[in-house]
């Protein structure tokens, strides 16, 4: 990747369903420091009162990491995780809106809602990156970043533990890279 | 909007500025009105626990449900207050500004497909009885008791513009204040204060909150867990 890249992505968006907890892991936790932008995690689970998924990723990272409330603004340096049982829009750069309404591949939050939003506000400064899933969530999102110039990056099928949702997706776009799950975190980190 | 098929943006607006059904039939599209029975079911456990017990030393009780689309949460309240046999005291006003929407809670009849679904939030929320006694099956639908319906009062409401039309011991405004801005937020939240007796209950939503917001000193939170403030001044 170019030197002169360095820089350029203000937000990064990262969506998975069954079978990504475990490489979200290993991202949050390659994440670096110093960046100037903001992480967005989408992952389908249950609604479940607390936290426990914010703090299994606060566990891996220096970095803050916020379950997204209403209006909550967008900090860089930040690793936002979507909540459950409402969609997550951007109302901006500087914040986020939420959305209650039907779900999107029997998904609320839903990769796809997310994913367009951001693509909209961010353009070519948005990094995409699809994981494992069983669902088709996500593909519709990764062609609308692709579209607005940003870059996206899908989880090599065979490297996923559930490959439906990374084909789906590699069915409908050609991603900037294709990457084994365990690879993504040090990619990310080279090219913020 | 594309389900009616405009062939252009300025007959589209045409229709709107001159035919006022037509004005009504877009905003009953664009609203949001997706709801669920016992929906964050710890948040009514801490309304079954914490608040119905002060509830019930009232006279008289009166809850407002403001947005309440087709009222899933109207019934979900009705049920807490009949098994704190409290129901029989108290009404429950139901409000949107959405007319369509409020027939269905007048009917009292839900998709049978969501009864399992309910039940297992019911039994979350502590409900300790057999959810399916407040409902008769038939076909598709589930008739939810009449008796649950008989303390509602149902009616269209526009936050925006309709003032208070009564003082409430409870307030229920769940997932509608995220999609205001700030300064529409501010406008609601004080008619919600102007209509809630003192030392009176406020719920929001799970990801909504008073913090930042102008009512924000004469609130106290119940409990960090749950969304439930309590008006202190």
């Amino acid at each position: 990747m170019a030197e002169d890249n360095l820089g350029r992505y203000k937000m990064v968006v990262i969506g998975g369903s069954a079978g990504s907890l475990e490489i979200i892991l290993k991202i949050v936790a390659a994440l670096p420091q110093n960046s100037n932008a903001s992480f967005v995690i989408v992952i389908h689970r249950k609604n479940e009162p607390d936290s426990i998924l914010r703090n299994l990723l606060a566990g891996r990272t220096q970095l803050s990491v916020k379950e997204v409330e209403d209006k909550e603004r967008i900090i860089p340096g930040t690793v936002y995780l979507a909540p459950p049982d409402y969609h997550l829009l951007f109302e901006d750069e500087t914040a986020f809106s939420l959305d209650a309404s039907e779900k999107i591949h029997h998904s609320r939050p839903s990769i796809d809602v997310t994913f367009e939003s951001a693509a909209d506000v961010y353009g070519a400064a948005l990094i995409g990156i699809l994981l494992s899933g069983a669902n088709a969530d996500g593909s519709n999102g990764m062609k609308r970043i692709s579209e607005n110039g940003g870059h996206t990056i899908v989880q090599e099928s065979s490297s996923a533990e559930v490959s439906f949702m990374p084909q789906q997706a590699l069915n409908l776009i050609k991603p900037d890279s294709v990457l084994n799950g365990n690879e993504i975190g040090s990619y990310l980190k080279n090219i913020l | 909007m594309i389900i009616d098929r405009f062939p252009s943006f300025a007959e589209f607006i045409y229709r709107v500025k001159s035919d006022s059904t037509y004005l009504t039939r877009l905003v009953e599209e664009l609203t949001v009105n997706v709801t669920e029975m016992f929906r964050d079911p710890s948040l009514f456990k801490a309304i079954r626990e914490q608040v119905l017990p002060v509830l019930g030393t009232h006279p008289f009780i009166r809850i407002w449900h403001a947005g309440c689309a087709t009222g899933e949460e109207v019934y979900s309240m009705a049920i807490l207050l009949e098994e704190a046999n409290l129901l029989k005291k108290s009404l429950l006003y139901a409000t949107d500004l959405n007319a369509s929407v409020l027939e269905n809670i007048k009917k009292g009849i839900f998709p049978l497909n969501q009864m399992k679904q309910y039940s297992e939030n019911y039994i979350l929320s502590g409900g300790k009885k057999d959810f399916s006694k407040y409902y008769t099956a038939k076909y598709e639908w589930a008739k939810f008791d009449e008796k649950l319906k008989s303390k509602m009062i149902v009616s269209t409401h526009n936050l925006v513009s309709d003032r208070s039309f009564n003082e409430f011991q409870m307030i229920l405004c769940r997932n509608v204040l995220i999609y205001f801005d700030k300064n529409l937020q501010d406008k609601v939240l004080t008619l919600f204060d102007d209509s809630l007796e003192k030392l009176g209950f406020l719920v929001l939503g799970s990801k909504e909150n008073l913090r930042f917001t102008s009512v924000a000193q004469k609130f106290q939170q119940l409990d960090v867990k749950e969304k439930i403030w309590r008006k202190i001044i």
